[in-house]
């Protein structure tokens, strides 16, 4: 097994050292967790974590960067990567929306506030506004079942959710970060 | 509340002086969810401008679990509860009751049922009926240590260190019959024994803080309003079966439960109830968190030991099981957050207390999560046995806006539905897996005429498929067969072929499946075609959704037995699709003109017109 992982590894050391170059100065806030980590076991999933925390989502010359770091293979970071939903490949919006999907929000009717994103916003799960303004996701089930529809916007949790509070917060948010700016 | 009885709680009110009073708000997600904080501020504003701060303390508790009241708050000593605020009410819930002594009538809560205004929270059925062991401090009191101690906290601990050998903390827990609360039931003093039982220097405990069964939120609600009772049970349980080291498994989606039990080990370390030498004693343990990062298969206790040690949560193979080779290889116990509350008071009082309560073959209390289309949503803790009826109607206040009651789902993607036959079912255990379904975690979403169990059955499988981890075969690529054939189903293009091969499917899955995501996971498509095989025959058959969901076969039609051909329809029909019938003097609409706006059957005088969509209306009945 460890050969295996040596040899494989091999093929794909030289083209990290390249892209390593290119990403030089740009992940420095990240070398300093990559530095408190490294070389103890376990830690990937943590590192990525506290990447996407740092940066919103885990574009590939940072998996690359990490995986170089770590001397982790990369296939390994990729696997860890797309096997956690909440690890995101793909920016956001500067308002994120997160619409829970779990059952009791389905069964008080979770399908329509995500019709409202397609037809009012043209904003599927996954997807991102053309003005990069909104993004939106699922999640399986935020835990605050009791207050069903639940929707997550810019970190923000908000229960009992009917079309018409979710106008309003979308113009609070929209501006909250007209005066931000 | 009688007449006699507000007289004499105005009077109480009105005699109370302002700095005797202190107000407990719920400070639980779902409250924080309505934006309880934002009252709570509004609260200590008030009490600012009238200089009453330092007099009167406002402090936030854990969810009180009667979500529906949110957000709310209680003033003693009275115990009045006023629900439902929003920061408008903060001037006069300060200025009238708090200094004025005047009670505010109408922020009391009012009864469904008896229609009565309630102004304690013993008084409401909603608690009045539930046995709280669990959840006892949850809402009670502010999740810090010292709240904790002054309940008898850590009390069960300190006797365990001094008066009980480990083999004696195993057979207390034993003899209580306590089951793991995580969904499989296995006798929790069983597991632990077969962990102390299995030489190594090295042993390991781990509480399960995933749940990830969408619609529980029990083991939350306990993270975040008693961090250390969950605490005070992981030691209790590594002293039991001579761990060193812990870890708390939390998912990602609650940041709150995360910090609070990091405050919470941080505060048992400074008391010396966790690190070296723990009160002074032989015994040393310590903890550590790990958050997940959303993979519901993490749950599942051997893909939970792959992403302790910070890989892919992949589930594998059972033989060997956690207690003979867990993490790190080590032999490992895993419990449930819920499992592990109920040691301290196990310990503490002793397993004849604790057996008392439950039926024959499940012992204590569970903690349901009650969601869905039920009145009273939130946390209700029931001791074992008892009846779905009693919980639906007597604690939740039954189905609101007139529906009637359908379906029940227990144990999330990985259960099955109950349906009104089993109203009167005591749900433990064995009962519940005698008709296909499990207890679960204790998610318990109700829901009403409104849904479709077909389309119930393709949101699992979509579920299922979608956290599939994709090792195994059958799981990956089975559950996606059956997702197929239920979208055939549900678009209209269903045969009665495909029952058949649903069930062919779904056994097959549930037998030749690795890890018990992929045995589980046909469950609740094998479920509802048991209990509405009538429902998924009209889909088939009749090509007719009942509930009015799936909308390929929810399509307007006209009752030609109530048409009087009166022609109103056929006038406001936006895309001229309803026609008159030659010589039958009845109206009829062509599916292939008609655009589903509905307007026909809203404007129709004799209620001629069937079917259609009923759009859910996202609302918070
Ligand atoms: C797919 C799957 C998901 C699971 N998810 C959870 C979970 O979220 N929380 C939990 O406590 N147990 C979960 N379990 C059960 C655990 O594997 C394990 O049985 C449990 O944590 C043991 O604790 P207990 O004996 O205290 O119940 C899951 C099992 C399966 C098969
Ligand atoms: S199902 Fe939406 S919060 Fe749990």
């Amino acid at each position: 097994m460890g050969n295996v992982r040596r040899r494989f590894y091999f093929f794909m050391k030289k083209p990290a050292a390249q892209l390593k170059e290119k990403a030089k100065g740009k992940y420095d806030k990240l070398d300093t967790v990559l530095e408190k980590y490294k070389g103890r076991g376990g830690v990937l999933v943590k590192v990525l974590q506290e990447a996407q925390e740092m940066y919103g989502h885990l574009p590939r010359e940072l998996l690359i960067h990490v995986a170089y770091e770590l001397d982790v293979p990369l296939s390994e970071v990729y696997s860890v990567v797309s096997f956690y939903s909440l690890f995101r490949t793909k920016t956001t919006g500067r308002i994120h929306l997160e619409v829970c999907s779990g059952t009791a929000c389905y069964v008080k009717g979770m399908e329509d506030l995500l019709e409202y994103f397609r037809e009012n916003l043209s904003l599927r799960p996954g997807g991102i506004t053309d003005d990069e303004k909104y993004s939106l996701t699922t999640s399986n089930c935020m835990g605050v079942c009791s207050s069903a529809p639940v929707i997550k916007i810019g970190g923000e949790l908000h229960g009992e959710m009917t079309l018409e509070k979710l106008q309003q917060l979308l113009k609070e948010h929209e501006n909250d970060k007209q005066t931000q700016r | 509340m009688t007449s006699r009885l507000r007289d004499e709680l105005k009077e109480k009110v009105a005699q109370t002086k302002p700095e005797e009073r202190h107000i407990l708000l719920c400070g639980g997600v779902p409250c924080r969810s309505l934006r309880c904080l934002e009252v709570k501020e509004a609260v200590s504003d008030e009490l600012h401008k009238h200089n009453f701060e330092e007099k009167v303390k406002v402090l936030e508790t854990g969810c009180i679990g009667n979500c529906k009241l949110g957000p709310s708050l209680i003033i003693f000593p009275e115990g009045v509860v006023y629900r439902r605020l929003k920061t408008e009410n903060a001037r006069e819930i300060i200025e009238e009751h708090v200094l004025g002594g005047r009670l505010l009538e109408h922020l009391l809560h009012r009864d469904s049922i008896s229609d009565e205004l309630q102004h304690r929270r013993e008084d409401m059925p909603f608690f009045q009926r539930q046995r709280r062991l669990v959840l006892k401090n949850c809402g009670m009191i502010s999740p810090g240590i010292n709240s904790y101690l002054s309940n008898q906290g850590y009390a069960a601990l300190a006797k365990a260190l001094t008066e009980l050998t480990p083999e004696e903390v195993i057979a207390e827990v034993s003899r209580s019959g306590l089951r793991g609360r995580g969904g499989g039931g296995f006798p929790t003093g069983r597991k632990w024994q077969a962990a102390r039982d299995t030489p190594g220097a090295e042993k390991y405990v781990i509480c399960n803080g995933d749940e990830g069964d969408p619609g529980a939120f029990m083991d939350r609600s306990i993270m975040e309003g008693d961090p250390h009772s969950v605490l005070e049970g992981l030691i209790l349980a590594a002293y039991a079966v001579g761990a060193g080291q812990g870890y708390i498994y939390v998912r990602a989606e609650y940041p709150l439960a995360v910090q609070r039990l990091e405050r919470a080990i941080g505060e048992a370390r400074k008391s010396h109830f966790l690190g070296d030498n723990i009160l002074e004693q032989e015994f040393s343990f310590d903890l550590e968190i790990r958050v997940g990062a959303g993979a519901f298969v993490c749950g599942e206790e051997t893909a939970l030991i792959t992403s302790v040690e910070g890989s892919r949560g992949d589930p594998n193979p059972r033989p060997p099981f956690p207690v003979q080779k867990g993490v790190w290889g080590c032999p490992t116990v895993i419990n449930n957050v819920e499992t592990l509350a109920n040691i301290p008071a196990i310990v503490l009082n002793g397993a004849a207390w604790f057996a008392e309560t439950g039926t024959e073959k499940s012992k204590g209390t569970k903690v349901f999560a009650l969601a869905g289309k039920v009145r009273h949503t939130g946390l209700v803790e029931v001791p074992m046995g008892t009846t779905l009826r009693e919980i639906i109607f007597d604690i939740g206040g039954g189905i609101p806006a007139g529906k009637k009651f359908k379906a029940a789902q227990t144990g999330g993607p990985s259960g099955g539905c109950l349906t009104e036959e089993h109203l009167d079912l005591p749900l433990d255990y064995d009962s519940l897996k005698a008709v296909g379904s499990i207890i679960g975690s204790g998610g318990l979403i109700i829901m009403d005429e409104d849904s479709c169990m077909v389309d119930v059955a393709r949101y699992f499988c979509d579920f299922n498929r979608q956290e599939s981890c994709g090792k195994c075969t059958p799981c990956r690529i089975g559950n996606k067969r059956m997702l197929e054939i239920l979208e055939k189903i549900i678009s209209g293009q269903g045969e009665e072929k495909d029952l058949q091969r649903l069930e062919d499917l779904a056994l097959l899955i549930k037998n030749a499946s690795l890890c018990g995501l992929g045995r589980s996971a046909p469950n609740p498509v094998l479920s509802t075609m048991r209990h509405f095989r009538d429902e998924y025959l009209a889909h088939i058959k009749d090509k007719h959704c009942p509930a009015g969901v799936c909308p390929e076969l929810s399509r307007y039609y006209i009752d030609a037995k109530e048409c009087r051909a009166c022609g109103l329809c056929a006038r406001i029909c936006p895309v001229e699709a309803i026609y008159e019938v030659e010589n039958e003097r009845v109206y009829r609409i062509d599916p292939e003109k008609c655009v589903d706006c509905g307007q026909c059957q809203e404007e129709c005088p004799f209620e001629a017109i069937e079917g259609g969509r009923k759009r859910k209306k996202v609302a918070g009945v």
